[in-house]
């Protein structure tokens, strides 16, 4: 159902486009913002109202085979937090890992319209394209796995650097994918050929002859030369870890003036000994981000209460899983990829938590480019997406803020710089750093603004002091010209679109993978890319020149 | 005058009727109340669908009929009185904070599961997996108090953290299977397997019961803290003979798999 729309009187936040806070006309046709409608359009009036873009999540894990099984595990989630259906929309459960309905509509009541899960094993891809067939409202892709995958680091190894660009086309075509994710880089293959073994510097040379920093290098230089919209997704080595600052720095070394992006920084950012408590290093590590433009970044901010980590990760997942001491999944992705899953509880007494929630407040708050530091949580891993209005709230309300701190672990404040920021984002600052930043950082043209042609994915909230309040119940939300949400109830439901890329390819590069498979894989070459019939509604973002 | 309750039409299919809860009735009008939303299948329907409404609420209702079909009475009740005139289904009392639950009749699976406190007195028989934690969770029960006068089934206690279980007649398989601490007392029978994976806490059986291998025999003994228990249970109306009320007691440690911390006392004396 598209509609002819009109939205009067609002105030309107579109950061992309120059427009802080002043009231505007925003007209939709067919799915799209245009200049004008005509007089018999729907109107909105919006009086008293915030107009932003829908927002964009540029990390979360809502999809696939790893998010099954974390929901799978913990089935006490499920019964605490029932998503009831209604006449228009679907049930589902909640939790920290909500199921595929529930997702969808969840971000919906948040006014964010489109997220992209960040790490899928090419095996996994048809399981998540077949679970985003499901995620209703929202516009979704993933990004692919192919740090750890055997035969392009073989290719790596010979140097066989044409044949590498190819083969990353052709995963990225195989699985419909809408970038390349690394995750420990170098990191994963030990572990799993030998106990609890992983790599701990960038430089450090594996088994097999390749260093993390090798790996990272490759990436980034194939996908920009390529031109894929989003660079390389990047979860560095040493997560976690006090002191793996300086892995953050390298790595971010590595890509030069390429562009790259940083998963999840805030995890990234910590100074001290391996094995004491860690330190903040927010700043240095802000340094960097600011004074290079070719680094986006979003922040993994930690919001105290249950969380569910999982990753690609798989070493760290087996670290984590000795202090929760619970239940836990630990797999190993044919020649792709690991994956841990731990249920998580983020306390304000323990000094490590606090101590992350203040550097990710941290990273928001001494960054001078809202633009590539992007707001997440790392859903679900950091805390859930639902937390975000909360977080929201922190970011504009430094009494909250100072308020929520006498809550915490005191010695951990002391080791940072959070009760010296003074700092209070603006609504304009806060579209930036969950509509348009992220749009522009992902290469999605049509998201994140609402000027001419850009998709009408808008969101209208109530302007009110209490932000969480605000941002938690908007009073509307249109999705492609589709009102989904009127004065705060479903009025319409929608499947919403995948966005994927299609990098061209020498067909050739088919005759070099093909061996591997018959040798290494548990399924035939054949039936392993993903044919077009699991794309159901789409769009192919273009790919070009590399860019920065 | 307390709110009454009377099912006018039995269910088809489970009724999830998690409103019938005085947390959640509070200072609602009659009117207000027969409106509340229950779940039929996954139909959403209002309460008097099935219901009628009788006086207004004053943080005691009262409830008549068979409803072995009604899901989720009392959870997450904090205070109040709620009476049940008949039987009643799954989960009642599931995460219960507090105020007290009668049923007059039986009850089915998952009472008082994962309860926080507050009291719930059967006074016919109860499901499997009394008092205990939903499947996936490590916690069940934390507090408070269940008094079943007759049977119950399989898994009572589930991973029980604190709080009392009694069992006026038999239970089945799995009695305090995993338990982390808390009491269970069975008047009558054990199944096979109590206290399989107990951490910690206390069994106390009328009833001498295989145990499994990995519990030791510890000593007998004449506890003085039970008679305070038993006590305090023969006000409540279960028959408890003054010899069980002596002693002595086997004692049994176990479970050696996990902490080896929990305690199984079997009565070793005879019934007068």
């Amino acid at each position: 159902m598209l509609t002819t729309m009109r939205i009067v009187n609002g105030k309107v936040y579109d950061p992309a486009n120059n427009i802080d806070g002043k009231i505007k006309e925003i007209c939709i046709q067919n799915g799209k913002i245009v200049d004008s409608v005509p007089d018999d359009a729907t109107v909105i009036d919006a009086q008293g109202m915030v107009i932003m873009p829908g927002g964009v999540d540029i990390h979360c894990h809502i999809a696939g085979p790893k998010v099954n099984a974390a929901r799978k595990l913990q089935p006490e989630d499920h019964r605490h937090d029932v998503h009831p259906s209604t006449p228009l929309t679907r049930s589902g459960t909640g939790g920290t890992v909500p199921s595929t309905f529930a997702t969808g509509y969840r971000y919906a009541t948040l006014g964010y319209t489109t997220a992209m899960e960040a790490a899928v094993t090419p095996i996994g891809a048809r399981h998540t394209l077949e679970e985003f067939h499901d995620t209703p409202v929202i516009d979704k892709g993933f990004y692919v796995l192919l740090g750890e995958n055997i035969f392009l680091q073989t290719l790596l190894r010979e140097k066989r650097m044409e044949e590498f660009d190819q083969a990353v086309a052709w995963w990225i075509n195989a699985t419909k994918a809408y970038t390349v994710k690394l995750v420990n880089p170098g990191g994963d293959e030990p572990w799993k050929g030998k106990r609890n073994s992983n790599v701990s510097d960038i430089d450090e040379k594996t088994d097999e002859g390749l260093s993390p920093r090798a790996i990272i290098e490759a990436f980034i230089i194939s996908v920009n030369k390529q031109g894929f919209p989003h660079p390389p997704h990047i979860h560095c080595n040493n997560l976690g870890h006090s002191g793996n600052y300086k892995t953050t720095l390298e790595t971010m070394k590595t890509a030069g003036d390429m562009r790259a992006h940083i998963a999840h920084i805030q995890f990234h950012s910590y100074g001290g000994e391996l094995g004491k408590n860690p330190t903040s290093k927010a700043a240095e590590i802000v340094e960097y981000v600011d004074n290079h433009p070719n680094i986006t970044c979003d922040v993994g901010q930690v919001m105290f209460g249950k969380s569910t980590i999982m990753t690609a990760d798989a070493p760290l997942a087996y670290v984590l899983k000795g202090h929760s001491k619970g239940k836990w999944v630990n797999a190993d992705t044919e020649c792709e990829s690991g994956c841990g899953i731990v249920p998580f509880q983020y306390q304000e007494h323990v000094y490590m938590h606090t101590l992350q929630w203040a550097i990710g407040l941290e990273i928001f708050l001494l960054s001078k480019d809202p633009w590539r530091v992007i707001l997440s949580t790392d859903h679900p891993n950091g805390g859930s997406f639902m937390s975000y209005p909360k977080l929201i709230k922190l970011l504009m309300d430094k009494g909250f803020r100072h308020e929520e701190m006498k809550r915490v672990n005191q010695k951990a404040l002391a080791n940072c710089s959070l009760r010296d920021l003074d700092r209070e984002f603006t609504l304009n600052e806060i579209a930036i750093i969950t509509r348009a930043g992220p749009a522009r950082a992902l290469g999605l043209p049509a998201k994140g603004h609402l000027g001419r042609d850009a998709d009408a994915d808008i969101t209208i909230y109530d302007e009110m002091d209490d932000k969480e309040m605000m941002f938690n119940t908007p009073r509307y939300v249109i999705k492609s010209g589709v009102p989904i949400i009127e004065n705060h109830e479903f009025r319409n439901d929608l499947i919403g679109k995948l966005l994927h890329i299609t990098p061209e390819y020498d067909k050739k590069i088919e005759t070099v993978v093909q061996p591997f498979f018959e040798n290494y894989y548990s399924i035939e070459f054949s039936n392993y890319a993903v044919d077009d019939s699991y794309l159901h509604d789409h769009e192919i973002i273009t790919t070009g020149i590399a860019k920065g | 005058m307390a709110l009454e309750l009377k099912l006018h039409t039995e269910p088809e299919v489970p009724l999830e009727a998690d409103c019938i809860c005085p947390d959640k009735l509070q200072s609602l009008k009659t009117s207000a109340i027969e409106n509340l939303t229950v779940l039929h299948g996954n139909r959403q329907v209002p309460l008097k669908a099935f219901f009628e409404c009788r006086g207004e609420f004053d943080g005691e209702i009262m409830i008549e009929g068979d409803l072995v079909n009604v899901k989720h009475i009392a959870s997450a009740m904090s205070y109040g009185k709620i009476t049940i005139s008949g039987n009643v289904g799954t989960h009642t009392g599931a995460a219960m904070r507090g105020g007290e639950i009668v049923i007059e009749g039986n009850a089915t699976d998952w009472l008082g599961a994962e309860m926080l406190g507050g009291r719930i007195i059967v006074k016919g028989n109860a499901g499997h997996m009394v008092g205990s934690g939903y499947r996936g969770s490590t916690i069940g029960m934390q507090g408070g108090e269940i008094i079943v006068h007759g049977h119950v089934k399989n898994e009572t206690g589930h991973v029980i953290r604190r709080g009392l279980i009694v069992v006026g007649g038999n239970t089945g398989d799995f009695t305090g299977v995993n338990m982390c601490a808390g009491t269970i007392i069975v008047l009558g029978e054990m199944g096979l397997r109590p206290g399989a994976g107990m951490k910690r806490g206390t069994i106390i059986c009328q009833t001498k019961t295989a145990l499994l291998p990995t519990f030791t025999r510890s000593c007998d003994y004449q506890p003085i803290f039970l008679r305070h228990y038993f006590k305090y249970l023969k006000s409540m109306g279960l028959a408890i003979s003054d010899s069980f009320m002596r002693g002595p007691f086997e004692r049994w440690c176990g479970d050696s798999v996990e902490l080896n911390r929990g305690e199984i006392l079997l009565y070793a004396g005879k019934l007068q």
